[in-house]
């Protein structure tokens, strides 16, 4: 009887901090929701409304209705989508190379690029600026890809050397055995295995171009070139002086909704790419 | 293609053949690994070492006029700067608050999680959400609930839980916009601290809980002799991962104080001064300064992983 007790107060206790973590990783985004759908007029009085009693959209119809939000958007998709094929296209060869191949050089060149996915973006922050300036791109979504390559391209290198390395051996010594070059057997063979790694790898260096912040901030500069980051974290109201919070929200809650959308399709992915990325670094 | 490669035997190539295809091998594989260098050393190591130069000289950022040489007096400078050493001791301060916390709460959520439980994977979807939103968003929501009037944290600690006497201006004092933001980035990186260490639980094997069940060991014993040191290596991955991203925070930051009421970070001051102030020169120094700091986090955990490993 008493271990009964102690077991039921144990599911109890279990079932207390399941929900408190639930509560803690989504409550901010139920606060966003809530902001979003109230009413200037109730927003911004206490005490706090904790739910939209009467709903309204008027947020969203602001956001929807800024040509400025919608732009930074298409920068955002444009800007990460070319930056994430950019980075697969080279850094598949880059990966086959070293999670297949044997060559001299070949721990030097794994260092640098490991050493490269924990490289401070702000340390080069300056010379990439004189850089973009004299290649003429400053405030282009060019200035961006470029300088995304410095993270987006060493992380898909490393990530995707380990999906090559994890394929069986027989595979190459097969096709070799039946006349295959190398260039064919990695061309025919093994890129097409490396499907789901390669969808993996590509998720997770969009969410990161996706989400880069500092990059975007100083190599552009006016409002139609901005990405979404950059766009919600000055967003500007009618009046100069209030803080459109509401708004903000709505926006925050647009850019949201494709992600959880991607992370709910792809979570299982998402976590093996994350932990192949950094457990065996 | 397919079929052929599963039903061809394991041949063993003669000696002379390997060492050909050896020798095609290396220099296929250097002709794939070029675009990857190019890139890497262009964009990179160039502005690294470009970096390094700029600290020599008193340089004006995105203007033609002429750099003059001043020696070590960038360093000088930077060093005798109390704004940089405050700066410094707040981005330590944070990381090691933020990864403190989110080592513990990482740890016992990946504990939670790997428990089998209803819902168990709606969880896991759950926690991927907040690492996966832009750290630009989440500073602006939680700067809202932030709010020293319309705040629902203001709301909730006077209010619903009234633990605090009147409502606080948290991300605007001196004594509490640090670790506010602190909580932030708790929120927003437990998740990954949590996946990793979660990855890392999944590969202890539960016969060795079940041996130590026979044998009668607690479950905080079974804990501090199976499960901790099993999972030493994961720990210190998933530490050096959000120690070096803890060290160089701007986002949040800039959104939620813009370095102000002792906030300041190394990266927030250096990136002032590079773009703000066009100080190329001195902001470089401080981007160097900025690696300097992260090397020596680095070697700390080296040497202490390698102290441990030879017990």
């Amino acid at each position: 009887m008493k271990r009964k007790n102690t077991q039921i107060i144990g599911n109890l206790l279990f079932w207390g901090v399941v929900l408190l973590i639930a509560f803690y990783t989504l409550f901010p985004f139920y606060w966003a929701i809530v902001s979003s759908l109230t009413p200037a007029s109730l927003l911004f009085s206490t005490p706090v409304k904790y739910f939209p009693t009467p709903p309204s959209l008027g947020a969203y119809k602001t956001v929807f209705g800024n040509p400025l939000f919608l732009r930074a958007m298409l920068n955002s998709a444009f800007v990460a989508g070319t930056t994430v094929i950019l980075s697969l296209i080279i850094g598949s060869l880059g990966a086959y190379a070293l999670g297949r191949l044997q060559f001299r050089g070949k721990a030097l060149v794994r260092y640098t690029i490991l050493s490269m996915t924990m490289f401070p973006a702000i340390a080069i922050l300056g010379s990439l600026f004189t850089m973009v300036r004299s290649l003429g791109i400053y405030n282009t979504p060019w200035a961006l890809i470029l300088t995304y390559m410095t993270f987006s391209l060493p992380f898909t290198v490393w990530v995707l050397s380990n999906f090559f390395q994890s394929l069986p051996l027989e595979l190459e010594q097969a096709a070799y055995v039946d006349g295959a070059t190398t260039f064919q057997t990695f061309y025919m063979i093994l890129l097409p295995l490396t499907a789901p790694g390669l969808v993996t790898t590509g998720l997770l260096a969009f969410i990161s171009a996706w989400n880069e912040f500092l990059y975007a901030l100083t190599f552009t500069v006016s409002l139609e070139k901005r990405t979404v980051p950059v766009a919600i974290a000055l967003f500007q109201g009618a009046q100069q002086f209030e803080i459109p919070w509401g708004d903000i929200m709505a926006a925050a809650v647009v850019v949201t909704v494709p992600l959880v959308v991607l992370v709910l399709i792809f979570q299982q992915r998402l976590v093996e790419g994350l932990t192949a990325g950094a457990v065996k670094g | 293609m397919t079929t052929q490669v599963v039903s061809a035997p394991p041949v063993v190539p003669k000696k002379q053949g390997l060492s050909e295809r050896a020798k095609a091998q290396e220099r296929l594989s250097y002709f794939f690994l070029i675009p990857t260098l190019v890139v890497v050393l262009g964009v990179a190591f160039y502005p690294l070492a470009q970096t390094v130069y700029a600290t020599f000289f008193d340089a004006k950022l995105g203007s033609a006029q002429a750099w003059e040489y001043i020696g070590l007096e960038n360093y000088r400078r930077l060093l005798t700067n109390g704004n940089w050493w405050d700066a410094v001791w707040a981005t330590v301060k944070f990381t090691v608050a933020s990864v403190g916390f989110e080592l513990v709460l990482g740890l016992g959520i990946a504990l939670v999680v790997n428990s089998k439980f209803p819902g168990r994977g709606l969880m896991r979807t759950a926690m991927l959400v907040p690492w996966a939103i832009p750290t630009a968003i989440s500073s602006q929501m939680w700067k809202w609930m932030y709010n020293d009037v319309f705040g629902v944290i203001n709301d909730i600690f006077t209010r619903i839980i009234p633990i605090l006497p009147e409502k606080i201006a948290w991300i605007a004092r001196a004594d509490t916009a640090l670790w506010s933001l602190v909580a932030v980035d708790v929120w927003k990186t437990t998740p990954f601290m949590a996946l990793l260490l979660l990855a890392g639980l999944q590969l202890i094997p539960a016969d060795i809980y079940e041996a130590a069940s026979v044998d009668g060991a607690t479950g905080w014993r079974q804990f501090t002799t199976i499960t901790l040191p099993m999972l030493r290596s994961s720990i210190v991955v998933a530490l050096i991962f959000r120690t070096l991203d803890a060290l160089r925070v701007f986002d949040l930051v800039w959104i939620m104080t813009g370095g102000g009421f002792g906030t300041e970070t190394m990266a927030t001051i250096n990136q002032r001064n590079l773009i703000q102030f066009q100080k190329l020169g001195y902001g470089s120094t401080i981007s160097v300064a900025i690696f300097v700091v992260i090397g020596i986090f680095v070697v700390l955990y080296v040497t202490t992983i390698f102290q441990r490993s030879e017990e």
